[in-house]
């Protein structure tokens, strides 16, 4: 086994953070393999976006760039690596494990007949083929996962926020190679892009999240939260308690049946910590819980804890970050 | 309007997880299972279409037989036919795998709408929707939040990251539930009697010309090496909040100079 392929997110002619996590990633197991990494993205107008990947490692750049892939769509974007994949035969592939790179790896896994890892924490090769460890069963297990050493071509989708991205000592040559994608089949078709109310940082992707839970007692009191996130450059996040109350769109739950988060900070407010929550942001790299009750789970996950109320310590905590700021 | 829901049953997320004498999979006894919720919201949105439009709702899942007790809380809900791909006795199948005996087994089914979960309790794999959809050479759409049915075609409003894609697919489409699309019922008393008498199909791999032996154990394409119980978190470290600005001021500077997250 020696290439290695990248499948590079971009929205709006942005690269995401998380793909180059991937590229970093791809980078350090390239050093084990022997081989040389690539990076594919898609899009339109999105030549220019070679420079950047050659800082992060990328020898050659392939670019699918086509009016109809403006938007995402997964047949199109999907169609992409694959070219890609053709074009450069690596034998391992990282797609970011981000909302778009989780519904492209799989659609090319099957093109190809073989498995995908996804949503490694950990990802290694070892004796030729790519071992990975990732949370299961709402996080109270740990699977290691191994790819097929026989497979013509092994994938993993690496978590967000989990791997660093890091530029590489010497740039590569981020060579750039137009893909012509002949024939394209698009049948799920993005019409519409609605976004979230005024520039908010998306949980799923934020480095820092403050949650809020029942105990916030109300949706009149996410200023009090909100002050503290402004501080901190953190996202917005919630329990479901929170959510289903109505006090907050689904889009800021966090847990089992939200968003699976693993930011450096956590800061769970008035939040008990129930198993399916803890399911969404256990692999926090640091936790903090703020909670008038000793005994709340949330302190068993804890790095850091208050036993108090939330409505006094919380705003504390923002005058303290704008102190340590001036 | 004619539906098919792939549904996965699965270990309660309140379960108590403890590790099988092989080190690889869980100790099954004491777990109660359930069907994974996503998957309910899928049912639940596949009922209310058929009510509205007619049509039929099958329910198809792959699971030991065991299972039949999530098939016939489904059929209790309102589908009205389901089908187990049999794997009592089989290792270990990953995604692929169970993609591959999904799709023989629907292939040969006609239908308006494929629906599965976004994501399925337990192994929290997020793989087998666009598998399945590449399989079946259908347009998939994932994270539904909520849509709105077309002729012949379906609107979805999608979650990303930050915000919402709304997609536009023509139908026979597969579609991946995500949490918000609905309130999933609960079955009557009248739904659970009728259930009792309907019948569950079963078929093994071998009767969709699929090979078990291909696709299970050490021949599956991804392999559970080992499973354990996650690394334990350091205790907490308790601040004393009996003044609130000093207990934030410590926290913040534990934050910044000892954890080094700031
Ligand atoms: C299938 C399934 C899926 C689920 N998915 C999710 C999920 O994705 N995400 C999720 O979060 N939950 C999920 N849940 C729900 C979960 O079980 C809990 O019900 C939920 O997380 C509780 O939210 P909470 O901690 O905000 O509320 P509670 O459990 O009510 O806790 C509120 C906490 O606030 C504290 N508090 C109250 N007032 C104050 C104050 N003034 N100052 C400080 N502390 C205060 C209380 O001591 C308490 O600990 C799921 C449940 C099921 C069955
Ligand atoms: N064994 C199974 N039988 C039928 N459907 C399944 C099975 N496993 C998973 N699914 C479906 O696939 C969805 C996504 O699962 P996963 O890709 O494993 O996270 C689930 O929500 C189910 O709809």
């Amino acid at each position: 086994m020696s290439n290695i392929l990248v499948f590079v997110e971009q929205r709006d002619g942005k690269v995401r953070k998380a793909a180059l996590e991937s590229l970093t990633l791809g980078r350090a197991l390239a050093v084990k393999t022997g081989g040389t990494v690539a990076a594919v993205v898609a899009g339109s107008g999105i030549s220019g976006l070679a420079g950047e990947l050659a800082a992060y490692g990328a020898a050659k750049v392939f670019v699918a760039d086509a009016p109809e892939l403006a938007l995402y769509s997964c047949e199109g974007y999907t169609a992409a690596l694959d070219a890609a994949a053709s074009a450069f035969s690596p034998s391992i592939v990282l797609v970011p494990g981000t909302m778009m790179g989780k519904d492209v790896a799989p659609r090319f896994a099957a093109r190809r007949g073989v498995g995908l890892l996804s949503d490694v924490m950990t990802l290694e090769v070892e004796n030729g083929r790519l071992v990975g460890t990732r949370p299961v069963y709402s996080g109270k297990a740990r699977a290691t996962v191994a790819a097929d050493p026989a497979a013509s071509l092994q994938i993993a989708t690496p978590r967000p926020n989990v791997f660093q991205a890091a530029k590489a000592d010497v740039p590569a040559a981020g060579e750039a190679v137009p893909l012509a994608l002949s024939g394209l089949k698009i049948r799920a078709k993005v019409t519409k892009i609605e976004a979230a109310e005024g520039g908010e940082i998306d949980v799923a992707e934020a480095d820092k999240i403050v949650s809020g839970g029942r105990g916030i007692k109300g949706p009149e009191n996410w200023p009090i939260l909100k002050a503290l996130c402004h501080e901190l450059g953190a996202a917005l996040g919630a329990s479901r308690a929170a959510v289903d109350a109505g006090w907050i769109d689904h889009s800021h739950q966090v847990g089992q049946t939200g968003k699976v988060v693993s930011p450096s900070l956590y800061v769970a407010c008035g939040i008990s910590g129930a198993i399916q929550h803890m399911a969404g942001m256990g692999s926090s790299k640091v936790i903090v819980a703020i909670n008038k009750d000793p005994e709340a789970p949330m302190f068993k996950v804890a790095t850091y804890g208050i036993v108090g109320d939330l409505f006094q310590i919380v705003p504390a905590m923002t005058e303290a970050a704008k102190r340590m700021k001036a | 309007m004619n539906h098919i829901v792939c549904i996965a049953y699965v270990p309660d997320t309140e379960t108590k997880i403890k590790i099988g004498a092989d080190g690889k999979s869980i100790d099954e006894s004491d777990v109660k299972w359930i069907v994974s919720p996503y998957d309910e919201y899928a049912l639940e949105e596949a009922i209310r279409a058929k009510e509205t439009k007619g049509g039929t709702v099958t329910v198809v899942t792959f699971g030991p037989a065991k299972a039949d007790v999530g098939l016939r809380e489904c059929l209790a809900r309102g589908a009205d036919d389901a089908v187990r791909i049999a794997a009592d006795g089989l290792a270990q199948v990953d995604s692929l795998g169970v993609a591959r005996l999904l799709a023989a087994a629907i292939k040969p089914m006609s239908f308006d709408a494929l629906w599965l979960g976004n994501k399925g309790a337990g192994t929290d794999a997020q793989t087998l929707v666009p598998m399945l959809a590449e399989m079946l050479d259908l347009p998939h759409i994932n994270l539904v939040t909520k849509l709105e049915w077309k002729d012949g075609a379906v609107t979805c409003w999608r979650e990303i990251e930050g915000a919402k894609e709304v997609v536009e697919a023509p139908l026979p489409a597969l579609l991946a539930a995500q949490k918000g699309l609905n309130e999933p019922r609960y079955a009557s008393l009248k739904g659970i009697m009728a259930a009792k008498k309907k019948t569950i199909t079963v078929k093994t791999p071998a009767d969709l010309g699929v090979d078990a032996a291909s696709i299970s154990g050490e021949k599956a394409a991804v392999r559970w090496t080992k499973l354990e119980l996650p690394p334990g978190r350091q205790a907490v470290k308790l601040i004393p909040a009996d003044d609130p600005a000093k207990a934030a001021e410590e926290l913040l500077h534990l934050l910044r100079d000892e954890a080094k997250v700031l």
